[in-house]
């Protein structure tokens, strides 16, 4: 895409130098903005490693320890079952939202669907919410009085009642099927919004060739909607990578820690704790991680093209 | 023919079973709101009657008037920030050349990622080294910064959509650069700035991590930091907790009603692009 955004202006120069237009004004234009996210994106990072080498606790003196918080972290069993959860997460909140909106689309690929807009604002509804308003709704449908176990009663399935989010073996995946209920909609709405620009002339030609449904869906369907693939992967995955609001809400990382995610452990250890140092250590690892997911995803889907 | 009705049949009662899941959480919050404060709910069920009087003692036991006010302000400022940093930034990258562009807005560009999960603890130590923990600025000026990414990289996506020959036309009259943009450009720019305002709203209206770190009085903590100690403190009042949660939901959600086409386009389109 760079490239072929380079060609598109080395085509058209728009800024070509004209009389009282010098190009270095843009250096102006840009630097308000760019002073703000140096000073409070930028430097931050920068700040943020530096700490990580440092066994501090917020107070006192911080002690030098080089990449000591990195080694533990890795070795740490509490950071590690973090990132275990987060893995867990991300089954619920990126790859089960994908799998079902996919297989949805794949059902309903052939119908143009008319007033698809109203159904796509409610779908689309829980991505606008605050996670913790999301948090609070979700704490009570969990509820051992809440909706779910009234639900559970109603159909004859009482033996199965108990409380979601307390329950050692439940919390975990029952804070992931929140995240599922997010994001779902938003795979949804993307895969159907992509599929409708696939060209019908498409399908009608793999039809010709003989392909059936599946091949349809892998020869047709599947690459058509390959920037959407991308766009859904990494907003949900970044999502389930970060997800401090609802678990801090729901269960704040309990109970004991089976739902503590990396981002709880940053706050947990930078301002209750104090390991400070760790903290940053964590928050740094975090903070690449998503970055190469990104750069990753996105790079992925660039070279197929 | 039939068979593309049934097609039909079934993808009308699978959206519906999708909205209904979607939509049927809110709904039981929305009825358990309705039911007297501190009433013990078991599961969903209709009030008895009809009263809103849940929503005025959540709203006043909640000092609902003060968390808005300090949300409203705090949004208001980063939209108005970052929307003028961002139109100028993303005018200079979407229409002029000048050595390391590239670069520069690959850099700027790393904002749409970076979590604030990474940012907030050497942020709350710089805040609280220069003495601006429990200030709005706590909250106003780390959230430009990082919405600064999207903006200009929305900013620079119009710019460059816009044919040249207009602003061709008017450079030919003399006009300078800052007078094309703010006569010619932003004036035909109004959709897509307007999708980055709500969009930035509601991310900066939704915020949660930072102002939990960044706030600890009560005069400077926004609607979701409220909501959270509300339902700490009120938990087993479930009717005032929901309650509190529709004032914490509402802006955002009469926005996205009335505008529901900005925003989708904004956040279907905006996100991993560049």
């Amino acid at each position: 895409m760079v490239a072929a955004e380079r060609g598109r202006r080395w085509r058209r120069p728009r800024a070509a130098p004209a009389p009282g237009q010098p190009r270095l004004i843009g250096y102006l234009y840009i630097l308000p903005a760019f002073a703000v996210f140096a000073v409070f994106v930028i430097a931050p990072m920068i700040d943020g490693a530096w700490i990580s080498l440092f066994q501090w606790d917020g107070v006192t003196p911080g002690r030098w320890v080089g990449l000591d918080n990195y080694r533990s972290a890795l070795s740490d069993p509490a950071v590690r079952s973090a990132f275990m959860h987060s893995l867990v997460l991300v089954l619920f909140y990126a790859a089960l939202p994908i799998a079902v909106g996919l297989g949805l689309t794949a059902l309903l690929s052939h119908s143009r669907v008319r007033g698809i807009t109203a159904v796509r604002t409610i779908i689309f509804l829980p991505q606008v919410l605050a996670a913790v308003v999301i948090g609070v709704s979700w704490k009570w449908l969990y509820d051992p009085q809440g909706p779910i176990n009234q639900l559970l009663s109603a159909v004859g399935l009482g033996g199965l009642r108990r409380p979601w989010l307390g329950d050692f073996t439940t919390a975990l995946p029952a804070v992931g099927v929140i995240g599922t209920w997010v994001t779902t909609g938003l795979c949804l709405v993307l895969f159907m919004a992509g599929v409708q620009r696939i060209p019908l002339s498409r399908y009608e030609a793999a039809r010709v060739d003989g392909a059936g449904p599946l091949r349809e869906f892998f020869a047709v369907t599947l690459p058509g909607l390959r920037n959407e693939l991308a766009v859904a992967l990494s907003l949900t995955v970044i999502t389930a990578l970060r997800s401090f609001d609802i678990i801090f809400v729901t269960t704040k990382g309990g109970p004991g820690t089976e739902t503590t995610v990396p981002s709880l452990l940053i706050y947990q250890r930078a301002f209750v704790t104090g390991q400070v140092g760790s903290a940053a250590a964590i928050g740094a690892i975090m903070g690449v991680l998503i970055l190469a997911l990104s750069v990753g995803i996105t790079r992925l889907v660039e070279e197929r093209r | 023919m039939t068979s593309s009705r049934v097609e039909q049949t079934v993808t009308y009662v699978v959206l519906a079973l999708f909205s209904l899941l979607a939509v049927a959480p809110l709904v039981g919050v929305l009825l358990a709101a309705m039911h007297p404060s501190g009433a013990l709910l078991s599961g969903i069920s209709l009030p008895d009657s009809f009263s809103l009087d849940t929503f005025r003692t959540a709203w006043s036991e909640g000092g609902f008037g003060r968390l808005m006010t300090s949300s409203v302000i705090v949004a208001v400022a980063v939209v108005a920030f970052t929307t003028v940093l961002s139109i100028t930034a993303g005018y200079a990258f979407g229409t002029m050349r000048f050595p390391a562009v590239d670069l520069l807005f690959y850099v700027i560009l790393t904002g749409i990622v970076v979590p604030f999960e990474s940012l907030v603890v050497p942020l709350y130590y710089s805040f609280r080294d220069a003495g601006l923990t429990d200030s709005y600025w706590a909250l106003i000026l780390p959230q430009t910064g990082l919405s600064i990414s999207f903006g200009t990289f929305w900013m620079r996506a119009f710019f460059r959509s816009v044919p040249p020959e207009l602003s061709d036309a008017a450079r030919v009259d003399g006009a300078s650069s800052w007078r094309i943009l703010w006569r010619v450009l932003v004036p035909i720019g109004r959709p897509a700035i307007l999708t980055m305002v709500l969009l930035v709203f509601m991310w900066t209206w939704n915020e949660f991590l930072l102002a939990l770190v960044m706030i600890s009085d009560d005069t400077h903590r926004t609607a979701p930091l409220g909501l959270s100690a509300f339902q700490s403190r009120y938990g087993v009042d479930v009717p005032g907790v929901s309650a509190a949660a529709v004032f914490v939901a509402a802006p955002v959600v009469i926005l996205y009603i009335l505008l529901q086409r900005q925003f989708l386009r904004g956040m279907l389109a905006g996100s991993i692009k560049g």
